[in-house]
């Protein structure tokens, strides 16, 4: 890849607390694509050359090179915390980096709880491997046998004293060999970082405003882009007379290809006024008769849909039902909100044959490739890199600005152009998390105990994410040739999509589930943290409660009834312990509410229990205290687990009781900022409590999703507890509480 | 040109009188301390201290800040040697992704500065209109109350 370069700064961490401002960038790495060797883990298989993760450079330090990226969930310190473990260097010599599709492992897409699995294993791995190698290489260097060399940071030490070092013994191609599967890992007593909190490598530099986000990358010359977006995403421009605009001062160039239209200027402020003016002139052709924010669930359940049976048991016993239950809950569309709206920085080759673009998208590679086909440019003439952003929790806009500053930087070559979406174009035309709607059933038994348990679910999608094709760009959508939305699909098992954790981890005789999956979109939905997870478990969750009070049965005894996996127990009984279930006084208006889930069916276990109090008069919840226990398998960094269980848990609390997209039948949103969507504030969050279950030896299963489900449905049930109202509709408003108590 | 007191360092600023404060800090001084989140004064994300008071400087103009002085995260402390307030972000790593944070260190240290003992509750309060979507909130709440401690 020949892509220009223009980078002064970039998100390369070093360990120790400082941010790597320079790098030199070497020639493109090659990649064997092979069937892979079965004893390879993670993404180690699919790129087992030992260079492709590791560089041990001459001046002592050592380059991780991974395509997971950072999203602020701690992944760079946790794969730097298995790299110094396994390759027994100090973890202060590593720098790690991530998210160059010029220069790491393609790991695809950062999301779905996949980066401990996929490449913290890969890491773990392949530093094992070299440790091997490089030992073995020391050992025909000092004439001993490798059994009785030990390492001490990047020392490798014979037994009479003599030694060489890692950096005496990479001179050249040494690490340009495949990984054998065959190195050992360390055991427990052997380690010095995983399973120990090492603070983040990225907090010094944001807490002192260091330049580590691509809001912060200012390359010399660059000027200030910013997209006119219509009222409503299916409008399209009429008429526009960009004379005005033009005129102003700073202005560089207006832009319009076909219903797409931004502004190049010198200043932000300049970019900013000329927008503006460039959105008073542009005339729109809406379009209306779609659903609103009101009717979509209606919508959802007659549009045309494929109706995906995803579980289909059947009870084989002939015990006679003693009575049934049937609940509807819904989900509106929610927002990932990212408190800083999303920017990129491009920069088109002064012959306009290759832009570099740095961006915060999660699939640089994927999007790298969608920009590429949108813009009608070379293989490889498109080079992504990675700096963070803010917080994304999934699919935002991302990708889409990534697209638009190419496109805004193809109308001044060789200029860098930053296109900063603002917070109404963040708000408006994110993808959001789909509106769904599931219907659980019960058939129970004489001790209320179920029988056959089945379940509905509606759904858009949650995957339009780049995926290499242009019709997946928001911006392609409206050019002069546009590329159309792909139709999407509904990711299918293991890990699910709208239908992610609609089968219950309860084992029922009779367990019948089907997704009704939607592929038309009235509103643009994409994954959001946990995709249909977080609505699934709030159903089945919110449902098994009900069937449980039915019952009169204590809700944590019931749930065990039927769930028969150990670890689950585990923390279910580890939850209900440390919450003092067992022992909970009932004080006036307050109630307790428990849920559990396993993130995807075979992921992180969570299990949460929650105390609120309720005003009558109001309407209003307060969550006093949640305790989550947590089962991720192996933990490498305790801390980093409880950041975000207790994050996705406070997240989810804002989701379930404040957060709705409203929109008209034209499709405009009118949730265009904070006060029109309200998120959870500090004095809203309650105390939380992660009680970790630790697994030494056991496989990764990732934790960034596992509390979201959980957290929604164990607020349910407190609610329902404290005050009588079972909330089926999200979010849970003050009025809908007061509604709920009169019902 | 305007002059402007930033940090310790008075500068001559080239901008017109009616720019935002925080595209002046940002694309004018270089300075990445305070986000854009909103530019509507709803999120905090740019909060600086103007003559010690917490401003969101989104919403300021560079010519009402007349002669008083504009402090960011950066003029607490460095990589090398962060301030107490800064110190305890780290300590008690109060952050996931990170972008509110200079604001909220900013906001903090407005309150601190004024009630350098606050309760709880008086933490939660001055930062309830800060916005966070990671929820490290109660990280952060830990943080101010650590560098009110050891201070």
């Amino acid at each position: 890849m020949n892509a220009p370069t223009h980078l002064s700064r970039r998100g390369l961490l070093k360990a120790g607390g400082f941010i790597a401002l320079g790098f030199s960038l070497a020639g493109p790495e090659v990649f064997a694509q092979q069937a892979g060797n079965p004893a390879l883990l993670g993404d180690l298989r699919q790129f087992p050359r030992i260079s492709s993760w590791l560089r041990i450079n001459a001046d002592k330090s050592v380059t991780l090179l991974v395509g997971k990226v950072e999203l602020g969930q701690g992944i760079l310190t946790a794969v730097v915390q298995l790299c110094a473990d396994e390759l027994d260097v100090d973890i202060r010599r590593i720098s790690v980096l991530s998210g160059d599709t010029a220069l790491v492992p393609n790991e695809g897409t950062t999301a779905g709880s996949f980066s401990m699995p996929n490449c913290g294993t890969a890491v773990r791995q392949v530093s094992a491997e070299a440790r091997a190698l490089l030992v073995g290489l020391a050992a025909q260097k000092l004439g001993v046998d490798a059994g009785v060399l030990r390492v001490a940071d990047g020392a490798v030490i014979a037994p009479d004293g003599r030694s060489t070092s890692y950096w005496d013994l990479v001179t050249g191609k040494e690490l340009e060999v495949e990984a054998t599967g065959k190195a050992p890992m360390k055991v427990a007593g052997e380690r010095r970082y995983i399973g120990r909190d090492v603070p983040r490598l990225d907090i010094p530099a944001k807490v002192v405003g260091a330049p580590i986000y691509v809001q912060d990358h200012r390359p010399a010359g660059m000027v200030h882009g910013r997209v006119v977006r219509p009222p409503s995403a299916r409008a399209r421009l009429a008429s526009l007379d960009t004379a005005a605009v033009e005129a102003m001062p700073g202005v560089i160039k207006v832009v319009r290809d076909g219903s797409f239209i931004g502004v190049v200027a010198k200043r932000e402020e300049q970019a900013l006024a000329a927008a503006s003016k460039l959105s008073q002139a542009a005339k729109w052709d809406v379009k209306g008769g779609g659903p609103t924010s009101e009717t979509i669930y209606d919508w959802l359940q007659t549009a045309p849909a494929k109706d995906i049976p995803i579980k289909d048991q059947k009870r084989t016993d002939a015990k006679p039902v003693a009575a049934s239950l049937e609940r509807v809950y819904r989900r509106p569309y929610q927002m990932h909100g990212s408190i800083g709206p999303s920017a990129a920085v491009a920069t088109f080759a002064a012959d306009g044959g290759s832009v570099a673009i740095q961006t915060h998208s999660q699939s640089v590679f994927e999007t790298s490739e969608a920009i590429r086909k949108m813009l009608g440019l070379a293989e490889g003439k498109v080079r992504c890199q990675h700096m963070q952003g803010s917080g994304c929790y999934g699919h935002n806009g991302a990708d889409d600005v990534a697209a638009d500053a190419a496109l805004l930087a193809r109308a001044v070559p060789g200029t860098p152009v930053r296109v900063q979406w603002s917070r109404r174009d963040e708000h408006r035309y994110e993808p959001y998390g789909s509106a769904m709607v599931m219907k659980a059933k019960a058939d129970l038994d004489a001790d209320g105990n179920v029988l056959d348990w089945t379940f509905d679910l509606w759904s858009s999608s949650h995957g339009v994410r780049p995926s290499g094709n242009p019709g997946n760009l928001l911006a392609a959508h409206y050019l002069e040739k546009p590329f159309a939305q792909p139709t999407p699909v509904n990711g299918g098992g293991p890990n699910y999509a709208a239908d992610r954790n609609a089968i219950a981890l309860y084992e029922f005789p009779g367990h019948k589930v089907t997704t009704h999956f939607v592929a038309e979109m009235p509103v643009r939905s994409s994954s959001t943290r946990g995709l249909g997870a977080y609505a699934n478990i709030f159903a089945i969750e919110s449902f098994i409660d009900e069937l449980a009070a039915m019952a009169k049965a204590d809700p944590v005894e019931y749930r065990l009834r039927f769930l028969k996996d150990a670890r689950a127990r585990d923390v279910v009984t580890k939850a209900a312990e440390r919450f003092g279930w067992a022992t909970w006084q009932r004080k006036e208006g307050h109630g307790r509410g428990f849920a559990f889930a396993r993130y995807k069916n075979l992921a992180a276990y969570t299990a949460i229990a929650m105390e609120v109090r309720v005003d009558r008069s109001t309407g209003e919840i307060r969550v006093l205290r949640a305790v989550a226990a947590n089962d991720s398998g192996e933990i490498v960094s305790p801390d980093g687990v409880a950041n975000q269980i207790e994050g996705g848990l406070i997240q989810s609390l804002s989701w379930t009781l404040k957060e709705g997209v409203r929109f008209d039948a034209e499709g405009a949103v009118s949730s265009g900022d904070w006060e029109s969507y309200p998120i959870l504030t500090f004095e809203e969050v309650p105390a939380i409590e992660v009680v970790h279950v630790n697994r030494p030896g056991a496989p990764f299963l990732g934790t960034g999703e596992a509390s979201q489900g959980p957290a929604g449905a164990a607020l349910a049930n407190a609610v329902a507890d404290a005050c009588g109202a079972r909330l089926r509709d999200l979010p849970f408003t003050p009025a809908r509480v007061m509604a709920g108590l009169k019902a | 040109m305007a002059r402007l007191k930033v940090n310790g360092r008075v500068h001559e600023v080239d901008a017109p009188e009616d720019s935002w404060l925080l595209y002046v800090l940002r694309n004018d001084l270089g300075l990445n301390g305070p986000k854009y989140g909103c530019g509507m004064d709803q999120c905090g994300a740019c909060t600086v201290t103007i003559g010690g008071s917490a401003v969101r400087s989104c919403v300021t103009k560079l010519s009402e800040v007349g002669d008083k002085e504009v402090v960011t995260v950066e003029g607490l402390g460095t990589l090398d040697k962060p301030s107490k307030l800064q110190q305890a972000f780290i300590d008690e790593q109060a952050a996931q992704c990170g972008y509110c944070v200079p604001g909220m260190i900013m906001k903090a240290k407005a309150l601190l500065d004024f009630d350098p003992k606050p309760t709880e509750a008086k933490v939660r309060s001055a930062l309830n209109e800060n916005l966070c979507r990671c929820g490290a909130h109660n990280r952060i709440v830990r943080a101010v109350l650590r560098a009110s401690r050891e201070a």
